[in-house]
């Protein structure tokens, strides 16, 4: 009894529907989240008295980077289930959260560069955490290209979440042996603030923005995951009625 | 059943052995990569000998993975993989059979003639021999990670770009400690704990990849 939710997870017709409630409330909950925390963010706090007005793309950088983190998890583990229980809709959502982790780091080197320029002077340094997200962003790559590399889909998931798996096993051995590369060729002129504290009130429009683009990444993942399940469900007759009805 | 492992391993190395390009061509290539070095850098024996370590361990990177591309091709093309799949041998040791393989064709020689590609590059003499022990753990991931590749990309007609972009991030921590090792060396700081890691690593790559690998062969058998 207690696995029924389990089972309906794997039928496409009810995570479609389902996905569909949830999104009719997450996705006005998820704008208002990112209005808010935004122009808090970057209207409503104070400046810092280092880095002046520069510092308020943390409200982007910070969240689209824990994110961005997190979505490989999220990928990996769909994969796993996908492997163990044979479930289509993990599979899809496997798929889905490739090109969306990629697009978020991206996003998250694109304006930690744009921070870069004017607190450390320059668009690129071989940071250890910056050069950990470039490999982060080729790893997501890497399964977004196998997956469009096969020709048959259901197998395209399968070798994907082999990847994937693989790539949770090392990215913990990536991160440490980045870190420790970087301790070695230490350069002097550049220091980060790790030591520093955030203040408050710089830190709740922060936490909302952490939320916010969370919830975007979940807004995202299930309209991914709708529009491919009627893609690869099409000739259902669910879908079908599902179609003739919009 | 490892002793589907001793006969993949035997095997394919005896394939190779009879194709003497198999095992010739990835040290060519090295050769070759290591006469760029100094027309691309310059002459300077400081200057080469201070990347030399780097080089060295992102020349085998790439040799690797070249040479990992065909592991599996032939065995797919004519049914070979199929009939071991159907044979009932534990798919995991045939796996560890050609992981071992590539590393016998590709890693060894590798291994061997690193000491004359080092010089050639003016690596200082202290570092050689940490060189060759580091290549020695390091190519044997490399193998692991580059057979995985070669059998989740065999169905594929055109792996050869995808396979670098597959590898090459996973195979990051490979490059950053092999460079470390020889680096360290060079520096006369002690190695034994880098290379234990290294090892540490082999090791652990040895013994997961093959689960991944079979699985791998599976998939591709499918398409």
């Amino acid at each position: 009894m207690a696995w029924t939710w389990f089972h309906r997870l794997g039928s496409p017709p009810w995570i479609y529907g389902f996905s569909g409630r949830l999104l009719r409330f997450l996705l006005p909950l998820t704008l208002m989240l990112l209005v808010v925390g935004s122009v808090w963010g970057l209207a409503f706090t104070p400046p810092d008295f280092r880095q002046g007005n520069s510092y308020r793309i943390i409200y982007i950088h910070v969240p689209v980077s824990v994110v961005s983190l997190a979505g490989y998890y999220v990928m990996a583990i769909a994969g796993a289930v996908s492997l163990i229980w044979r479930m289509k809709v993990a599979d899809i959502a496997m798929r889905v959260a490739a090109p969306i982790g990629a697009g978020l780091t991206f996003l998250a080197l694109v304006t930690g560069s744009i921070w870069g320029k004017p607190t450390w002077g320059t668009w690129w340094v071989w940071d250890a955490r910056i050069t950990s997200m470039v490999v982060l962003l080729f790893l997501y790559l890497g399964v977004y290209a196998l997956y469009e590399a096969y020709d048959n889909k259901a197998l395209a998931s399968k070798a994907c979440a082999i990847l994937a798996l693989v790539g949770t096993v090392n990215i913990p051995i990536i991160y440490k042996s980045v870190d420790w590369w970087y301790s070695l060729h230490q350069p002097a002129s550049i220091k980060f603030t790790g030591g520093t504290t955030i203040d408050p009130s710089m830190l709740y429009p922060l936490l909302l923005m952490i939320v916010a683009v969370y919830a975007l990444y979940v807004c995202l993942i299930l309209l991914g995951l709708r529009a491919a399940l009627l893609e690869s469900e099409s000739k259902t007759k669910w879908v079908q009625q599902e179609v003739m009805e919009q | 059943m490892s002793n589907v492992l001793a006969k993949v391993l035997s095997r394919q190395v005896l394939l190779a052995f009879r194709r003497p390009a198999a095992v010739l061509n990835p040290l060519v290539f090295v050769g070759v990569v290591v006469l760029m070095m100094p027309l691309g850098l310059g002459p300077e024996r400081d200057v080469l000998g201070e990347f030399s370590p780097g080089l060295m361990w992102i020349t085998a990177l790439l040799a690797s993975l070249l040479s990992v591309e065909t592991l599996f091709r032939g065995d797919y093309d004519d049914g070979t993989l199929e009939q071991l799949v159907t044979s009932g041998h534990s798919l995991y040791f045939a796996s560890m059979g050609y992981l071992l393989s590539h590393w016998c064709v590709a890693g060894i020689p590798l291994i061997l003639c690193s000491g004359l590609f080092a010089s050639m590059l003016s690596m200082p003499t202290e570092g050689i021999a940490p060189l060759m022990a580091s290549l020695f753990a390091g190519t044997l991931v490399l193998s692991a990670f580059g057979t995985l590749g070669a059998s989740i990309t065999v169905a594929l007609r055109r792996g050869g770009m995808l396979l670098s972009l597959l590898l090459l991030p996973l195979e990051v921590p490979v490059l950053i400690l092999g460079a470390g090792v020889v680096d360290r060396a060079i520096g006369g700081m002690p190695i034994a704990d880098l290379l234990s890691v290294m090892m540490g690593l082999a090791m652990l790559a040895l013994a997961l990849a093959p689960i991944a690998i079979a699985a791998s062969i599976r998939i591709s058998l499918e398409v």
